[in-house]
């Protein structure tokens, strides 16, 4: 059972890591990257890492996230990527 | 050509990963230096959490060196964005609002959330040598509150230079408490300088919540130092 999740969350991060690389829109891809690092966290918390997921989910998917959404709207790039 | 180089790259990261993972098998029993570490933290430090014990006390210096690339970072970006001295911060909108400030669902929700945030940032930083987190974890908590504090309060009363001086305050204080173990215990960042408490409570494990704090606290204004200068 706990690995199943395991794998479901793991395989999680992998779906929203492509697509943070495919989607051509900054802004959502941007978003999916926040994405796998919550799963990241969550996939910490599975495997009795708590301390780790703590740090993972605050700065990897919040002030990370926000900080590349500064910078997308900063320099403009809130359109699509072509 | 490129892409050729591209695919070899990919192939070669594939071949290094598999034989991790092939190679792998799970650990029966823990190794001496895990056993000393889980046997020595709860009775020398009197920490019950063991990774905080070790991030402070074993490791004190490594988290020191965390904190002082951090710091690192955050004077880089203040180098890169700092404004003109006559500029005028232009006050951007908070994301989501379109040309006028944060939405309504953002100023209402903070209200709600944010004393909660704060809250469970401080408790995490206190808890430490208790349960999990500690200075670093909590720091981050606290900083994500402050964040969400800058989008619904643009023009807040959050002040730079408190910021800033808040940040290096604990940093000397840290330092100094780094300074006092060699004197008066073991070595730098030792732990011992204050009584170790009864074991569990509060107020136990030595100076291990009081240099957490300190960490807390320089963790939570640097990283908020660092979103305010991507702000304006």
């Amino acid at each position: 059972m706990l690995e199943m999740l395991i794998l479901l969350v793991c395989g999680s991060i992998l779906v929203s890591g492509v697509l943070a690389v495919m989607l051509n829109n900054l802004m959502a891809a941007m978003v999916s990257a926040g994405l796998a690092s919550l799963f990241a966290a969550a996939s910490y918390v599975l495997l009795a890492a708590p301390d780790v997921a703590m740090a993972e989910a605050a700065i990897g998917s919040g002030l990370a996230t926000l900080i590349f959404l500064y910078a997308i709207r900063k320099t403009g790039g809130d359109v699509t990527d072509e | 050509m490129r892409r050729v180089f591209i695919l070899l790259v990919v192939a070669g990261f594939g071949v290094i990963f598999a034989g991790l993972v092939t190679g792998y098998s799970e650990r029966q029993a823990l190794s001496a230096l895990a056993t000393f570490y889980l046997t020595e933290v709860p009775v020398d430090l009197g920490a019950a959490n063991v990774v905080t014990g070790i991030l402070i006390s074993f490791r004190g210096f490594d988290t020191l060196g965390e904190v002082a690339v951090l710091f690192m970072v955050a004077a880089s970006v203040g180098v890169i964005l700092a404004s003109e001295p006559g500029d005028k911060p232009l006050l951007l909108p908070a994301i989501g609002g379109k040309g006028q400030g944060p939405s309504e669902l953002v100023r209402n929700g903070a209200e709600v959330v944010l004393p909660l945030i704060f809250l469970f940032g401080t408790y995490v930083i206190m808890n430490g040598h208790l349960s999990a987190g500690g200075g670093f974890q909590g720091g981050a908590v606290v900083a994500s509150g402050v964040m969400l504090m800058m989008l619904a309060y643009p023009t807040g009363p959050l002040h730079h230079g408190f910021l800033t001086i808040t940040e290096t305050l604990a940093g000397v204080f840290y330092v100094s408490i780094g300074i006092l173990g060699m004197v008066l215990a073991g070595g730098f960042l030792d732990s011992h300088i204050l009584p170790r408490g009864e074991f569990g409570t509060l107020f136990s494990a030595g100076a291990i919540p009081l240099i957490s704090m300190l960490l807390g606290i320089k963790v939570g204004a640097e990283l908020s130092v660092i979103i305010d200068r991507f702000r304006n």
